[in-house]
C-alpha cells in the first residue's frame, strides 16, 4: 500500500531534488556561454562588432599558441591513450599486489596540474635533478639547459612528459573501470576457439573497450585544449598555449573582450576536436563491419 | 610450462616496477627538494639526497609575502565548495539513483556536457559579473565558481553511493512508519556517509588544487594556487619548489581517502 503511494504521490519528487543542480548549472554554465560569446562580439555600447577577434588574430601570440595546443594535444594524449592501455592491461592480469600498484598509479591523479608543472621543473632547471644525476653518472660536465628560449623544442618536450606523468592516470582510471566491466566468459570462449593473446586483445578486449577508449579519448583532447600551469610552470613566455594567451590578456593587458575571444576559441577547438573524433571512430566502426 | 609462467611474472612485475619508479620518483624529488637547505638546492651539482635535513627552505616559502593567508584562503574556499557541491548536488545524485522520471537520461547527458566545458570560458565572463554583483576578488566568488565545476562530479558520485544503498531498506523503514524525509535520514544516510565523505573530499581537492579561475576572480584575496602562479615569473627556483611540494601532498592523502570510489566516478564498476 504505502509502496504504491510512495511511487505514485512522489511523481514530482526528483524534479525539486533537481532544480538545484539544474538552476546552478544555468547559472554557471550556460550564462557565461552566453557572456563570454556577447563579451568577444559586442562594444560595451552593446554594438555588434569583430575588432575583438580581430586583435586576437592579429596578436602575435595566436598563431604561436594555436600551433602548441595543437601540437600539444596531438602528442600527449595519444601517447597517453597508449601507455593507460598497457598499464591497465598490466592491472588486469590481476598478479599479486596489483592493487596496490593501481593505487600507486593514479597518485598524480590528486595532483594539480601547477603543482606538476613545479614538480617537473624541480627535475628539468639548469640545477635540477636530471642535469645533477647526468653528471654524477659521468655524463655530463655542465649542465644542460633544458629550457630555454633558444630551445623550444626542448621546453615542449618537457612540458609533454609531465603533462603524461600527470594526467595519463585518468585515462587509466577509464579503462581499468572498463576492462573490469568486460565478462571473463568472451576471453574464456576465445580461448576454448583456439585464440592466441594477441588475437584475444585485438578481437576481444580492444573491440569491447572501445566505449572507454572513446570517452578517455574524448575527456582528455578536451582537458589538452585547457592546458595552462604546466605551461606556466615549465615554459612561462616560451611556449605559447591558448590559455595562458588569455591569462595575459586578462590579467596583465587588462583586455577582458580579447580574453573572451580566447577562451571562445578553446571551447570551439575542443568542441571541434570532439566532434572529429566521434567522426572518427565511428567511421572506423563501419569499416571494422564492413 | 613452468618457465613460462616464471618468465611471464618476471616479465609483469618488472614492468610494474618501471611504471611504480616512473610515477614515485618526481613525488620522491619534490619532497626531498622541500628539505634541501636553500644553498644545496641552487647550488651545481645538486646533492640528490640532502646533507641535512632542513626545514630552511620550507620556513622561506611559508614566510614569503602572502604564502600564509592564501594557505588559509584555499583551505576556506575548498570547504566552501564542499558545502555548496553537496548540499546541491546530492539532491540531484539520489533523484537520479532513485527515480525513473521524465527526462532523466536528459540530465544526465548534460550533466556529462558540462565536464567538456573550458574552464576559461567559465572564468573569464564570470569576472566582469562577479565585478557587478561585488563577488570579485572574494573566497564566496571563487567557491561558486569551483563548485560549478565540482557539481557535475557530485552528482554522478552520489548517484553511484545512493544506487549503493538498497531501495528496499528505505521502503521497509516506510513501511514501518517512517515517512519519506524519515527514511532518508534514518536509514539512507547513514548508510552512504562514508561515500557522500569521498564526493566531499573529491571538492575539495578539486578546489584546492584549481588555478586558472582563481587567479581570474582574485586580485588580493588569492588562493594557494593563484598566490603561486601569480608570482611565478619573479620568484626564487626555491620558492617555486616548495610551492609544489605544498600543493601536492595534501592532494595525495586525499587520494588514499578517496581511492575506492575514483572508479564509480568514471562510470565504472566499484570495489569487486
Amino acid at each position: 500500500m504505502k509502496l504504491r503511494k510512495f511511487l505514485r504521490t512522489d511523481t514530482l519528487l526528483p524534479y525539486w531534488l533537481l532544480l538545484p543542480t539544474l538552476a546552478y548549472l544555468l547559472l554557471f554554465f550556460l550564462f557565461p556561454l552566453v557572456s563570454a560569446i556577447g563579451l568577444s562580439f559586442r562594444t560595451p555600447e552593446g554594438r555588434f562588432t569583430t575588432e575583438y577577434f580581430l586583435r586576437m588574430l592579429n596578436d602575435r601570440l595566436f598563431l604561436p599558441a594555436l600551433r602548441y595546443t595543437f601540437f600539444l594535444a596531438l602528442t600527449v594524449v595519444p601517447l597517453q591513450v597508449i601507455t593507460a592501455l598497457a598499464i591497465s592491461l598490466l592491472v588486469n592480469t590481476r598478479f599479486v599486489g596489483s592493487r596496490f600498484f593501481l593505487y600507486l598509479c593514479v597518485l598524480p591523479l590528486g595532483i594539480s596540474d601547477l603543482a606538476a608543472g613545479l614538480i617537473w621543473l624541480s627535475i628539468f632547471t639548469r640545477h635540477g635533478y636530471l642535469n645533477s644525476i647526468l653528471y654524477s653518472l659521468g655524463l655530463i660536465e655542465r649542465p644542460l639547459v633544458f629550457l630555454s628560449a633558444e630551445n623550444p623544442g626542448w621546453v615542449f618536450m618537457s612540458i609533454v612528459i609531465a603533462e603524461h606523468w600527470r594526467a595519463t592516470a585518468i585515462v587509466l582510471v577509464i579503462l581499468v573501470a572498463g576492462l573490469q566491466m568486460i565478462s571473463r566468459d568472451y576471453l574464456e570462449a576465445a580461448e576454448v576457439l583456439g585464440a592466441r593473446p594477441w588475437q584475444k586483445f585485438l578481437y576481444v578486449t580492444l573491440p569491447l573497450l572501445k566505449p572507454s577508449l572513446q570517452s578517455a579519448l574524448i575527456i582528455r583532447t578536451i582537458f589538452a585544449f585547457q592546458v595552462f600551469a604546466v605551461v606556466e610552470a615549465l615554459g612561462g613566455h616560451m611556449v605559447p598555449v591558448l590559455a595562458s594567451a588569455a591569462y595575459e590578456w586578462y590579467a596583465f593587458y587588462f583586455q577582458r573582450h580579447v580574453a573572451a575571444a580566447y577562451a571562445v576559441i578553446i571551447m570551439a577547438g575542443s568542441v571541434l576536436m570532439t566532434l572529429i573524433l566521434f567522426r572518427f571512430l565511428r567511421m572506423r566502426r563501419e569499416m571494422i563491419r564492413t | 610450462m613452468s618457465f613460462r609462467r616464471l618468465r611471464r611474472q618476471t616479465l609483469i612485475y618488472l614492468a610494474a616496477i618501471t611504471v611504480g619508479v616512473w610515477v614515485l620518483v618526481p613525488i620522491v624529488f619534490i619532497a626531498l627538494a622541500a628539505f634541501t637547505p636553500r644553498r644545496e638546492l641552487l647550488s651545481w651539482p645538486r646533492p640528490i639526497i640532502p646533507s641535512h635535513f632542513s626545514l630552511e627552505t620550507i620556513q622561506f616559502f611559508l614566510k614569503a609575502t602572502g604564502v600564509l593567508p592564501s594557505l588559509l584562503n584555499s583551505v576556506w574556499v575548498a570547504l566552501m565548495t564542499v558545502a555548496i557541491t553537496l548540499v546541491v548536488g546530492a539532491p540531484a545524485g539520489y533523484a537520479v539513483a532513485r527515480f525513473f522520471f521524465r527526462g532523466r537520461e536528459a540530465f544526465r547527458l548534460g550533466i556529462l556536457m558540462t565536464r567538456m566545458f573550458p574552464v576559461p570560458l567559465l572564468a573569464i565572463p564570470l569576472a566582469v559579473t562577479f565585478i557587478r554583483w561585488g563577488l570579485y576578488d572574494s573566497l564566496v566568488g571563487v567557491a561558486f565558481v569551483h563548485a560549478a565545476m565540482g557539481l557535475p562530479f557530485a552528482v554522478i558520485i552520489t548517484s553511484g553511493i545512493f544506487i549503493g544503498v538498497p531501495k528496499e531498506l528505505e521502503e521497509a523503514a516506510m513501511t514501518l512508519g517512517c515517512s519519506r524525509l524519515g527514511a532518508f535520514i534514518r536509514v539512507a544516510l547513514p548508510l552512504a556517509l562514508p561515500g557522500l565523505a569521498a564526493a566531499a573530499m573529491f571538492a575539495f581537492v578539486l578546489s584546492w588544487n584549481e588555478v586558472f579561475a582563481s587567479v581570474i576572480l582574485t586580485l588580493h584575496n588569492r588562493t594557494l594556487p593563484a598566490q603561486i602562479l601569480a608570482g611565478l615569473r619573479g620568484a626564487p627556483l626555491d620558492f617555486r619548489f616548495v610551492g609544489g611540494f605544498f600543493m601536492a601532498m595534501p592532494a595525495l592523502l586525499f587520494m588514499f581517502f578517496i581511492r575506492k570510489y575514483l572508479f564509480q566516478m568514471w562510470g565504472g564498476v566499484a570495489e569487486r
